[in-house]
């Protein structure tokens, strides 16, 4: 049995009247790939914004290694090693490729020295593989290569937990081969992973579990192959046809 | 004093200053500009007001019209050929740009008015209702910067380019898309905001002194009416102006005249920080 | 290794140092001048350049700055020591604004920050008992003769300015620098990659307005007479940031060489264009908008005398 990294307790957030989260709660292991899907709409990037301290949960805890965090500020999560990409990505744009890495091993990680900083971030612009970019600024890199960064960046937060927040959406399905090998890679170093994706294909491959999200409520957690079995997911989210394609690939 | 000659004194003044307000927070609205010449419009519209009325005689009601051309006209250029030019930029570049317009105009004005205190005498004398007193020109001011706020209000309300100045506001790229000229239309924002300035600045010079160095106060005033009431919204600013009225009034009576306009400004601090959207009104670009 | 950024400085420095060895007074008086709004434009350029924060509150430190040292002096403060209040003063005043006004961004912290200077002026106006009200305060002045007093607050100012310089040369090389770059870039995505934002944002401030204060007590102690209008001008909270956007804000010799461009022109203005001079430094601002957006040192200029510089250097070297 590997260790508890990150818990959630009844975990509730809500804007005005509208329940955006509620009662979720689960927990997350060491170096485990975990799906999070569901609906537009449904809660994930909330939930997201709930463990990184973008929003104070209405209701509810969240434990880090044993700490209660519920209420810390996003730079204390990300000092903590709970780091997260966004949606859309967000890179300091006139910065170069080397100088947005080493933003992160520099802050996140607590380093002093500029330098060493920008040492620690040729190592991660190696990782990911856009080396060749590395003095250029941002915002001249394309979608898949900004995807790239944005990992690179995280990476150099020395994370523990690492939260995906589409990270293939706008990809070619050459671009999300590479992305899929490289979260792989991620999670070998003992990285914990929550993977927020609207493409299943790439959710069925890579999670080990998956926990599904309906109108901010927990509704399934499981093994893949159970989550698509599952009659309230594919009335939810997957539908009838999609669920049966994805158990044939699955079975093949 | 009694409070409800106060209050009254208040609201007189807060219709003044609805209507001095408007036009900036319109152009703060609509265009994302803090227009650092709208003080100096004011003064300029109450400036032509009193040297149309102590050189040539005429009654301050008749070239009401043709101060607002004159002043809307001068708003439509400047944002038109200068400003435009920077749209989209950051806060700093466009304040700076209009303060760099403001030290011009304000120069001007200086050089060919001078800078003594100009006011028009009526000499209507004043009225007495219920125990409140009240000068009759102060009526007449506060009478007429509600019928111009109003009108403001229905042009942005019902007519076609009023519309699409709200349309531009609410999303300007949507707005673009639908085949409304930006460029004009900004122009056009920052003419009638000029105007209502100019307007505010004829009314002014009816109950007030006024010199260049009032300018840089007027705006002032409309930097917390815009706080209060929120940004591009008529009834906002209105709003704004009758409560920042109200404060100073009380303010005066309290803590003393010299007083009542530090207690505006603690005002604006105090929104900002509570409630940076305004009390009413639509949020910025931001 | 010294660069070429420093190189220049210090030849700038050695000119306006020595200017009353053989320049007339006027001279001197224009060296102070330069060497006062460089060290504005220097601590304006931290919050304004670096973390890209539209502070428009520069009039209402350096006011404040004044106010201390002349209040503290009138009092039987010495005029060193009254300095050195004015300067703590303005540095525990600055953070406990910054705390407040920081969370504001964009347009509103340009209002928020511009109606300082206004409540400040009202403030020392209608306080009278304290600051004299209107009428303004007399500082009690140097009984030196003129020359010597003139030498020494050009000293003064040009080791503010070496102060301000060396703290914009510290905050560049460091993680607070970067940080604020960060900030300036996406203040979301800075805080995502675990910068105190806050935290950064009110150094950066409070780094900004505190020798602002100094400058307004060592300039209150010059002039000898403070009042309202003059201490807290909404015309230099806009012409210091005008003089750092002028050379290139975010630079560290960018605000020196815009606070020297800058005062040579106004005082060429001055000399020449009596009743016009406001309408001419507007239209001089408006060009700079227009033309010089990203400031004189990004024009090449500099770039060309700095590609001569090295070679020199690699000539000295052979």
């Amino acid at each position: 049995m590997t260790s508890t990294v990150l818990e959630l307790h009844s975990l509730a957030r809500s804007f005005g009247g509208i329940k955006a989260v509620q009662d979720v709660s689960f927990t997350l292991r060491k170096g485990e790939i975990v799906g999070l899907i569901g609906p537009n709409g449904s809660g994930k990037t909330t939930l997201v914004n709930c463990i990184t301290g973008v929003h104070k949960p209405t209701a509810g805890k969240v434990v880090f290694y044993g700490e209660d965090v519920t209420k810390q500020k996003p730079h204390q999560a990300a000092q903590r090693g709970l780091c997260r990409t966004f949606q859309i990505v967000q890179p300091f744009p006139e910065m170069t490729v080397r100088e947005n890495v080493a933003a992160g091993a520099l802050f996140a990680q607590k380093i002093n020295s500029l330098s060493k900083a920008l040492d620690k971030a040729d190592e991660y612009v190696n990782f990911v593989g856009i080396h060749e970019m590395a003095d250029i600024p941002a915002a001249s890199l394309t979608l898949a290569n900004r995807k790239k960064l944005e990992l690179a960046k995280s990476l150099a937060m020395d994370p523990k937990v690492l939260m995906l927040d589409e990270v293939n959406a706008g990809l070619n399905s050459g671009e999300i081969i590479g992305a899929l090998n490289l979260i792989k890679k991620i999670s070998q170093k003992g990285i914990s992973i929550i993977i927020i994706e609207h493409l299943m294909k790439v959710i069925m491959t890579l999670s080990e579990r998956i926990i599904v999200l309906h109108n901010g409520e927990l509704i399934a957690e499981g093994l893949p192959t159970e989550i698509i079995n599952n009659p309230q997911v594919i009335k939810a989210y997957l539908g009838e046809k999609f669920a049966k394609r994805l158990m044939e690939e699955k079975n093949d | 004093m009694e409070i409800f000659q106060i209050i009254v004194n208040g609201l007189a003044l807060g219709a003044l200053y609805a209507c001095l307000a408007v036009g900036f927070s319109l152009v703060w609205g609509v265009l994302n500009v803090i227009n650092m010449l709208h003080g100096t419009f004011v003064v300029f519209g109450g400036y032509l007001a009193y040297f149309c009325w102590s050189y040539l005689g005429l009654n301050p009601f008749l070239v009401i019209i043709p101060i607002g051309i004159i002043l809307y006209l001068i708003g439509y250029f400047l944002q038109y050929y200068l400003n435009n030019r920077v749209i989209g930029a950051p806060v700093l570049t466009t304040l700076t740009l209009t303060f760099g317009l403001d030290m011009i105009v304000y120069n001007i004005m200086t050089v060919y008015f001078s800078a003594t205190p100009r006011r028009i005498r009526l000499d209507l004398g004043s009225f007495e209702f219920a125990g409140v007193f009240m000068p009759a020109d102060r009526l007449l001011g506060m009478v007429l910067a509600v019928i111009l706020t109003a009108m403001l209000y229905y042009v942005m309300r019902f007519s076609n380019i009023g519309r699409a100045i709200v349309a531009v506001r609410m999303d300007r790229t949507a707005a673009e898309l639908m085949g409304i000229r930006i460029k004009n239309i900004y122009s056009i924002t920052f003419g009638i905001g000029a105007l209502m300035a100019g307007l505010a600045g004829v009314i002014m010079v009816l109950i007030f002194p006024t010199t260049t160095s009032v300018a840089g106060a007027y705006l002032g005033k409309a930097f917390i009416v815009c706080v209060v009431g929120g940004l591009g919204s008529v009834p906002g600013a209105f709003i704004g102006g009758l409560a920042l009225g109200l404060v100073e009034s009380l303010a005066a009576q309290f803590i003393g005249p010299q007083n009542a306009p530090i207690l505006g400004f603690l005002l604006l601090l105090f929104l900002l920080l509570v409630k940076p959207t305004g009390l009413i009104g639509v949020k910025g670009y931001e | 290794m010294l660069k070429t950024a420093n190189i220049i400085f210090i030849l700038w420095v050695t000119v306006l140092i020595t200017t009353p060895l053989y320049a007339e007074n006027y001279i001197v008086r224009a060296a102070i001048m330069v060497a006062m709004f460089s060290s504005l434009a220097l601590s304006w350029n931290i919050i304004g350049g670096y973390a890209g924060y539209p502070s428009l509150a520069t009039a209402a430190f350096v006011g404040l700055g004044s106010y201390v040292g002349a209040v503290s002096q009138v009092n039987g403060v010495t005029m060193l020591f009254s300095w050195v209040l004015a300067t703590i003063s303005v540095g525990v005043v600055s953070s406990l604004l910054g705390v407040l006004l920081l969370r504001l961004r964009g347009h509103y912290f340009a209002i928020g920050s511009i109606v300082l200077v206004e409540l400040f002026r009202l403030i020392a106006s209608s306080w009278s008992s304290v600051t004299g009200g209107g009428n303004g305060l007399n500082i009690p002045i140097l009984r030196w003769d003129p020359s010597t007093v003139a030498s020494f607050f050009l000293s003064v100012m040009i080791l503010l300015m070496i102060l301000t310089y060396m703290m914009n040369i510290f905050v560049s090389n460091n993680r607070l620098g970067f940080g604020l770059k960060c900030i300036k870039q996406n203040e979301d995505a800075a805080n995502m990659v675990g910068i105190n934002t806050t935290l950064y944002k009110v150094i950066a401030f409070m780094l900004s307005a505190t020798l602002c204060g100094t400058v307004g007590a060592v300039y209150a102690s010059w002039s000898g007479y403070i009042d309202p209008t003059e201490s807290f001008q909404i015309v230099l909270t806009l012409k210091v940031a005008v003089m750092a956007m002028l050379g290139g804000a975010g630079t560290i010799l960018g605000p020196v060489i815009g606070a020297s461009t800058f005062v040579v022109l106004e005082e060429i203005v001055w000399v020449n264009f009596l009743d016009w001079n406001r309408a001419i430094l507007g239209i001089l601002i408006v060009m700079i908008i227009f033309f010089l957006p990203n400031g004189i040192i990004k024009l090449g200029i500099l770039r060309i005398f700095k590609e001569k510089l090295n070679q020199k250097f690699k000539d000295n070297i052979k």
